[in-house]
């Protein structure tokens, strides 16, 4: 997916709730940005029309229904404060779809999807897109509070799995854990491994896949200024094997295999 | 009336409008080409671009302040041989002015990236970097030094075979002298203002935001400062003066036009709105039609100033 078909669209908002503590679902209604997004694709937000938030933010897109984009966010500072007060109706700006996608392996393969906290958002949106069956859908999340219920989104999602740190809901523990567990237990054939989260989780997926030899997709996140590969703002550093220093993660990701990236510098 | 007539020369440089992309926040051109018509620009400078390949800064390279920005790439680019091979002949097809922005680590090696652009045909002028304040060795030495300044003009000048703009950084104590030295040394135009040395801090972690600790600052948070030395650089120098610094809108530009700049530079706005540098052309003739404005150079240096003692206002 190269820099084709990038939009920049004043668009209107269609809903806006809140599917947990401080974790909001976002539609914005966008034909042409939804019509051509991939899963792993992102769009940037400019949250309104002022100096201050000054840049757009990024978001992975969750899903598309009926040309409305969907986009998971939890509040962590300014910009998604003000986003979350958009009410349907409201115009926001948005640039995208952006970046590459995961790309689904051909044959019948065993998926795991592993998304902790809002790294959920963009494994939804590849889920939609699996036979049914053929995917586990693992998600992490420090307590139950923070437990985004899948299942009411409105979105076609496989079996879910679920872990708490605290152990409120589901099985208590990482997620990565849970992985671990399926994937040398099992004795499953022919997996494959997609993820998105915080960087511990992700170093630890990607280790254990490494390790034992399973393809893994991994979707990074990094400070953005133009999500176009025009700054070179958002770097993240690439493994030996990878035989560069630097990646672009709006550019050259956000999904890259797991073995690009150097784990330890990151 | 007739359209209005935005175009602009500047020390040899001819461009149909006055709105250029600034270097490092347009790539190479071809990431902006999906959303915009880049032939419209008046002109599009290229990242900063070394003898060698530089890999850049250590992440995070980027991180958002009050109305603004600050970035520690480090200059990160192909360096010259794949531009000329890979980016060059991609750009040179546009209908657009072409400025190569250089930077180097050594009087010889300005010299150098001078003398390999030269012959090269449509390369439409050399924007000179002597301001940068990412990268430890040269960059800021050079801009920050009067003398230095003068030394790397006249050494891309005496290589160059187009016209030189100078981009000065705003880090001196009197910018005015500078802007004198180069325009001594032989520069054609003069361009600023480069990003301001800035900081952010991390309280949760104690310590700096970006990987290299500081960075440039840039958008609207430095417009006002760069006004002002706009303004202080064109009345200090014949040759023409490019403004640049938050430029956000049409009016924004139209401030750095009425206080000196023959033309503008737009950067952190096309992050901002990937639109910027077409809307804002589209303001400036919006503006000429609705003030009956025929040409818009009669609008560079146009402000006037407070009546009395005119002499005495400190610039
Ligand atoms: C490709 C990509 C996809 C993302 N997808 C999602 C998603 O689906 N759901 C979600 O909740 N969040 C997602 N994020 C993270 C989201 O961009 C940040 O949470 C958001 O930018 C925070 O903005 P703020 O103003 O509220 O926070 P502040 O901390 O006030 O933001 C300050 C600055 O830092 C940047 N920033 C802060 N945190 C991050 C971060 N984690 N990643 C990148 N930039 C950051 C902001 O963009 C802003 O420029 C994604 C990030 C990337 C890069
Ligand atoms: C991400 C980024 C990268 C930049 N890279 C360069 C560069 O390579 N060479 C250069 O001369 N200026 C560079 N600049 C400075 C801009 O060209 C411009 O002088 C400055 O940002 C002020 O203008 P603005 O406020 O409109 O962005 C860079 C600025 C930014 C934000
Ligand atoms: S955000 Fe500008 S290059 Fe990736």
């Amino acid at each position: 997916m190269v820099l084709h078909g990038i939009m920049d669209e004043n668009c209107e908002v269609a809903f806006q709730r809140e599917v947990a503590g401080g974790v909001f679902l976002l539609g914005i209604k966008s034909h042409a940005i939804a019509g051509k997004a991939a899963p792993g694709q992102f769009v940037m937000v400019r949250v309104r029309n002022s100096l201050s938030p000054l840049l757009r933010r990024p978001f992975s897109i969750c899903g598309v229904v009926d040309g409305i984009i969907v986009l998971l966010y939890m509040v962590v500072g300014e910009g998604t404060e003000i986003l979350s007060g958009t009410l349907p109706g409201q115009r926001i700006s948005v640039l995208g779809p952006l970046g590459n996608g995961f790309r689904l392996p051909s044959g019948i393969k065993r998926i795991f999807l592993v998304g902790g906290g809002m790294g959920i958002a963009p494994l939804l949106f590849l889920a939609g897109r699996i036979e049914p069956g053929h995917a586990v859908f693992m998600a992490g999340y420090r307590s139950s509070e923070k437990a985004v219920p899948i299942k009411d989104l409105g979105l076609p999602c496989p079996g879910i799995q679920l872990a708490t740190e605290d152990g409120s809901e589901g099985v208590r523990g990482l997620v990565t854990d849970l992985l671990e567990l399926r994937i040398r237990e099992d004795n499953i054939e022919d997996p494959v491994v997609f993820a998105c989260g915080p960087v511990p989780m992700l170093r630890r997926v990607s280790s254990l896949c490494l390790e034992l030899g399973i393809p893994c997709q991994i979707s990074l996140e990094a400070h953005m200024a133009c999500g176009l590969g025009a700054c070179q703002g958002c770097a993240v550093p690439g493994s030996k094997d990878s035989g560069k220093v630097f990646f672009h993660v709006c550019k050259d990701g956000p999904v890259f295999d797991a073995g690009m990236i150097s784990w330890g510098e990151l | 009336m007739n359209a209005p007539d935005l175009s602009v020369e500047l020390g040899g440089l001819f461009l149909k409008n006055p709105v250029i992309a600034a270097s490092g926040t347009f790539g190479y051109g071809e990431e902006f080409s999906p959303l915009i018509d880049i032939n419209r620009l008046g002109g599009l400078v290229v990242k900063g671009i070394s003898l060698k390949p530089r890999a850049g800064n250590s992440p995070p390279r980027v991180v958002e302040t009050p109305c603004g920005m600050l970035n520690a790439i480090g200059l990160a680019n192909i360096g010259l041989d794949a531009f000329i091979k890979d980016k060059l002949p991609k750009l040179l097809k546009l209908s657009t002015a072409i400025i190569v922005n250089i930077y180097g680590h050594s009087l010889p090696e300005y010299g150098e990236l001078a003398g390999s652009l030269k012959g090269i045909p449509g390369i439409a002028a050399l924007e000179v970097n002597i301001s940068c304040p990412n990268v430890d060795c040269g960059g800021m030495a050079f801009g920050t030094d009067p003398d230095m300044s003068a030394r790397v003009t006249d050494a891309v000048a005496a290589k160059a075979d187009r016209p030189v703009i100078v981009k000065l950084s705003p880090n001196v104590t009197d910018i005015r002298v500078i802007a004198r030295a180069v325009e001594k040394a032989g520069a054609d135009a003069i361009s600023l203002i480069n990003t301001l040395t800035g900081m952010a801090v991390d309280i949760e972690k104690r310590a700096p935001v970006l990987g290299n600790v500081s960075g440039g600052l840039s958008g609207p948070a430095i417009k006002p400062v760069a006004l002002h030395m706009v303004y202080q650089v064109a009345r200090s120098v014949r040759i023409p003066v490019i403004g640049m610094g938050g430029i956000m809108n049409y009016r924004d530009a139209l401030e750095f036009i009425m206080a000196g700049a023959s033309a503008v530079q737009i950067g952190t706005a096309n992050f901002v709105n990937p639109g910027a540098t077409i809307d804002i052309i589209e303001g400036l003739y919006g503006y000429c039609r609705e003030k009956r404005i025929g040409r818009l150079v009669d609008l560079v240096g146009s402000i006037s100033l407070p009546g009395r003692g005119k002499k005495d206002l400190m610039v």
